[in-house]
């Protein structure tokens, strides 16, 4: 098959690489590049594992092409910073994951989330992070790590419901 | 020395203390296998059966082999050792021979120089042979015109329990119930699928790291399919991305697998699992069938249960006889009966060989003994709480088995907070006595049940009741502890360094427990049954009151008081009563390595004993998690969709180590359990083949489904425990399905006996209903 080369700006640095045109973005930032945060899950989208920020917003990089990336800013966990953000502090204090495997694609969400939405209730962060999978948690201390660095983190916070939103309700 | 033990006064131990490896998971450091490599690694694909039962198996994987990039295919003909996971019965071989048992079976292997080359010449592999007619059922399996899958009668075990006279008990009670349960498979669904790294080292050894809960369960099947010696298998756990009883048995597979592999072509080979093929081929909890007889008097008094309970095993019997066993000793429930009877068997199907998950047997009995007691609640008109509370267990009291429970047991703390936090007292109403379907507003109800759960292998793992441990103390006073068992999120690695940072008065920061590695320590059993607080937590502790011996000695020296008069906190050693005259901890350390005391120690436990004896009696366990949840339902009367408001979930967990992680696992087992009751369920087709193999025909929890869960932590400490702990990683999970069960119930007039409890099962169970009449 063809070979491309494609450029990203990954995590701050310029990053060449030659791809083929069914190389998937996940196995390229993983095996050609050497940045192994985001997961392999599924590979069908269903996990969140993989999630990334791409040009600023969340995408599972098992469903983009390598390819479709080409010019891209790209942001993992290891480009969040030299120290931890204020949000991964919140995770480490609230026990927010256990085996860590959701981990980065957890935190990429919540990152992106806050950003739109510097004040969301916890309805809001539920549905927010309602593509990230955790088998480890119950979800809860994840919501709690999110709504401490919220804006509305120190007056509570909670939703109209405090609970989980349903379109019936 | 037994002060380092019972000491009241606890300066870690008690602490919320954030798990040491949460920085490197954090910022995405953490190296789990597949993020592992090693230069000329080969990549390894499973071939697997596409039919469930086939004969006279014949693999041709001439085609294959020439295909580009292949370095070696392997079939059973290929195993230098035996072909047997060598587990309880040695039925299972780790490549397919003359017969197939189960869809997606393993036949053969590939081993490629890319991971695409080795997923095109696995498709490229033939096999063919005769086909049969699989058997997917259970009760079907036990017709004596089935096909034979085990032995003479599809029986891979059977367990009885007796006690009393239960037929006369039965015949004159006040009140009855008979009814039956069912339960589906539930898949681990960790996010880490199952993977290991082999590689043969330059000693004539071979080295396998990975995933796993059980590193020397690995090391028995690596020694047994390459026919090598124990002590040429090295076996590392690497970060683990989830177990939940997963990643205790099957990993062998998978390891014996790469390191087969690595063996035939000299070079490192990595394996990984795709989510479908772990689905398919994986272990899974076993499904169901309970029928419970159940009689009391007139007043609620609890008088004689007769339980007949039903475990589809699958095709190899794998765990299937412990997880029978231990479901067995907890089918009654954790109540005062006259008299008991249980039979337990385990049965073989056509279906994937079903194993170790959370619970372990029991959250399968919970739902069927639970709903019962509700039922009889309703039939006596009586307030189901306050028919558990007439009947629970309390110290004095015997099980089932007539084990005494004569050390601490919280079942009555744990029932009573559980309901006051869910406001049983003040919102509690019976159930509706007409089902009010096709009203338009959302119906409640509460729901309640108890659990009781024995911790560690007890009497069914007798042989493994031990563990060990190393502590050495660097120059600089940091620690270096290695343990037989694996954190695998669970916490270990927070709780085990808070023991030994108590024990020697070192600072916590200053703890480092090392990865799990089969050649650091003795054969330490499995990472199971939620005992690794209490077995790899007293191991450390009897090495670190070896090494206490050492440096009370010194601190004495330099202190000037005798040895028996040193106590110890955070990073000092002091003179009792005296805290003027104290040295740091780092001080004690150099003066005992100047001294050239030895800082390096091992240490081992071995449980309390256990047994089971004729009739099933006996003390089967060590100690028992006493748990209870209290649970809120919503349910649509028009749609029977459900919403869970809140489940309270109080657990006796002897002494929480680490608070914040008993909380973890507690909110993390009920969701699990939640899962369990509402959406979880695996469908096969008569074909015996999977039909939902992933996460979008396979639904887990997603945060939009997590209620308010209220962890309650009860503290009755267990006398033989590390600073009165027993254990909580399983006990979570078991009792929230049934409790969300008897809250539908409660709110909607309808009882369903079989899970999940999905929108279109409830439908369904309602027009069977109507069709009844």
């Amino acid at each position: 098959m063809k070979k491309h080369e494609i450029t990203m700006k990954v995590n701050g640095e310029v990053r060449s690489v030659i791809v083929e045109p069914n190389d998937v973005l996940l196995d390229v930032l993983r095996e050609k590049l050497g940045i192994k945060s985001p997961k392999i899950g599924c590979e069908r989208g269903d996990c969140g594992a993989c999630t990334i920020l791409l040009n600023g917003r969340t995408v599972r990089s098992c469903l983009v092409l390598a390819i479709e990336a080409d010019g891209c800013e790209i942001v993992t966990v290891e480009g969040l910073g030299e120290t931890l953000t204020p949000l991964q502090q919140a995770f480490l204090d609230n026990n927010a994951f256990q085996c860590g495997f959701c981990a980065p694609g957890m935190i990429l969400t919540a990152t992106e989330l806050l950003q739109k939405n510097p004040t969301p209730d916890d309805d809001e962060i539920k549905e927010g992070i309602s593509g990230n999978l955790c088998r480890c948690t119950g979800y809860q201390p994840i919501v709690d790590a999110i709504r401490t660095v919220s804006r509305s983190g120190k007056s509570g916070g909670r939703g109209k419901s405090g609970r989980s939103g349903r379109p019936h309700e | 020395m037994e002060h380092v033990l019972t000491q009241e006064k606890t300066h870690v131990v008690g602490k919320p203390v954030i798990r040491p490896d949460a920085v490197e998971k954090a910022v995405g450091r953490s190296r789990y296998i597949a993020d592992l490599t090693r230069p000329g690694m080969l990549h390894a694909v499973t071939v697997r059966s596409a039919l469930a039962s086939m004969s006279s198996v014949r693999i041709d994987p001439s085609a294959a082999a020439a295909m580009p990039g292949v370095v070696c295919i392997a079939t059973a003909a290929d195993i230098p050792g035996a072909n047997r996971v060598p587990l309880v019965f040695q039925d299972q071989p780790f490549l397919a021979e003359s017969s197939v048992r189960f869809h997606a079976e393993a036949v053969a292997l590939v081993a490629a120089e890319t991971y695409l080359d080795a997923v095109r010449a696995a498709e490229a592999v033939r096999v063919e042979g005769v086909a049969g007619v699989p058997c997917i059922d259970p009760l079907e399996a036990l017709n004596p015109s089935a096909p034979r899958i085990h032995g003479e009668d599809n029986i891979f075990k059977a367990y009885d329990i007796e006690r009393g006279e239960v037929d006369r008990l039965m015949a004159s009670a006040d009140v009855r119930i008979e009814t039956t349960y069912r339960t589906p498979h539930q898949v681990h669904a960790y996010l880490e699928t199952q993977g290991m790294l082999a590689e043969c080292d330059d000693t004539g050894g071979i080295r396998v790291e990975g995933s796993m809960q059980c590193p020397f369960y690995v090391q028995d099947a690596v020694a047994a399919i390459l026919g090598l010696p124990k002590n040429k298998v090295v076996v590392v756990q690497t970060t683990t991305g989830g177990g939940f009883g997963g990643k205790e048995d099957v990993p062998s597979i998978v390891a014996g697998h790469a390191a087969l592999l690595a063996w035939m072509t000299r070079r490192p080979v990595r394996l990984i699992y795709t989510r479908e093929e772990d689905f398919r081929a994986m272990s899974k909890r076993h499904p169901s069938v309970t029928r419970v007889r159940i009689a009391s008097t007139s007043h609620g008094k609890l008088l004689a249960a007769d339980i007949l309970y039903t475990l589809n095993g699958g095709a190899y019997a794998t765990l299937s006889p412990i997880v029978l066993w231990r479901g067995t000793v907890h089918a009654a429930g954790p109540y005062r009966w006259d008299a008991v009877r249980i039979h337990g068997r385990a049965v073989a199907t056509h279906t994937v060989p079903c194993g170790a998950f959370r619970g372990f047997g029991q959250p399968q009995v919970a739902f069927a003994i639970e709903s019962a007691v509700d039922e009889l609640a309703l039939k006596l008109g009586m307030d189901p709480l306050e028919l558990r509370r007439r009947n629970i267990l309390r110290e004095g009291d015997v099980t089932a088995t007539n084990h005494r429970i004569d050390t601490s047991c919280g079942m009555q703390e744990a029932l009573d907070r559980a309901a006051e936090a869910i406001g049983w007292a003040e919102r509690w109403k019976p159930a509706p006595s007409v089902i009010p379907t096709g009203r338009t507003s959302m119906l409640r109800g509460m729901g309640v049940s108890v659990s009781f759960y024995g911790v560690g292998l007890g009497a069914g793992g007798k042989h493994l009741a031990r563990a060990g441990a190393y502590v050495q103390i660097e120059s600089d006073g940091s620690v270096r502890i290695f343990i037989g068992n694996t954190e695998m999120g669970q916490g270990a690695r927070s709780v085990i360094s808070q023991i030994a940072a108590e024990a020697l008065a070192a600072p916590f920061e200053m703890v480092h427990l090392g990865s799990t590695d089969t050649s650091r320590v003795p054969d330490s059993g499995p990472t199971v049954a939620s005992r690794t607080t209490v077995m790899s937590g007293n191991a450390v502790l009897d090495a670190c009151r070896k090494l206490r011996l050492h440096l009370d000695r010194t601190a004495a020296d330099l202190l000037t008081c005798a040895d028996d008069q040193i106590v110890v906190s955070p990073g000092r050693y002091s003179v009792r009563d005296q805290d003027w005259r104290t040295i740091p901890y780092q001080e004690v350390v150099a003066g005992a390595l100047s001294n050239r005391l030895p800082l390096a120690t091992a240490g081992y436990f071995v449980a309390p004993d256990t047994s089971f004896g004729e009739s099933g009696q006996g003390n089967p366990y060590m100690t028992y998690v006493w748990s209870a949840n209290a649970v809120e339902v919503e349910i649509d009367p028009a749609t029977f969709e459900i919403r869970v408001l809140r489940i309270a979930a109080a657990h006796d967990v002897g002494k929480a180590i680490n608070p914040r992680e008993v909380s973890g696992q507690i909110q993390g087992g009920v969701l699990q359990g939640l899962g369990y009751g509402l959406m979880e369920e695996i469908a096969i087709a008569p074909n015996g083949v999977m039909l939902n193999p992933g996460f979008s025909g396979y639904l887990i929890p997603t945060p939009a489904d997590a209620p308010e869960i209220i962890p309650i932590i009860v503290e009755h400490p267990f006398p033989d425990g590390p600073f009165g702990a027993r254990g909580i990683g399983e006990p979570p999970l078991i009792g929230v399905a049934p409790a969300i069960a008897n809250a539908i119930a409660n709110a909607f007039g309808v009882r369903v006996r079989s899970l999940p409890l999905r929108p279109e099962n409830i439908y369904a169970h309602l027009r069977a209903r109507e069709g009844d009449r």
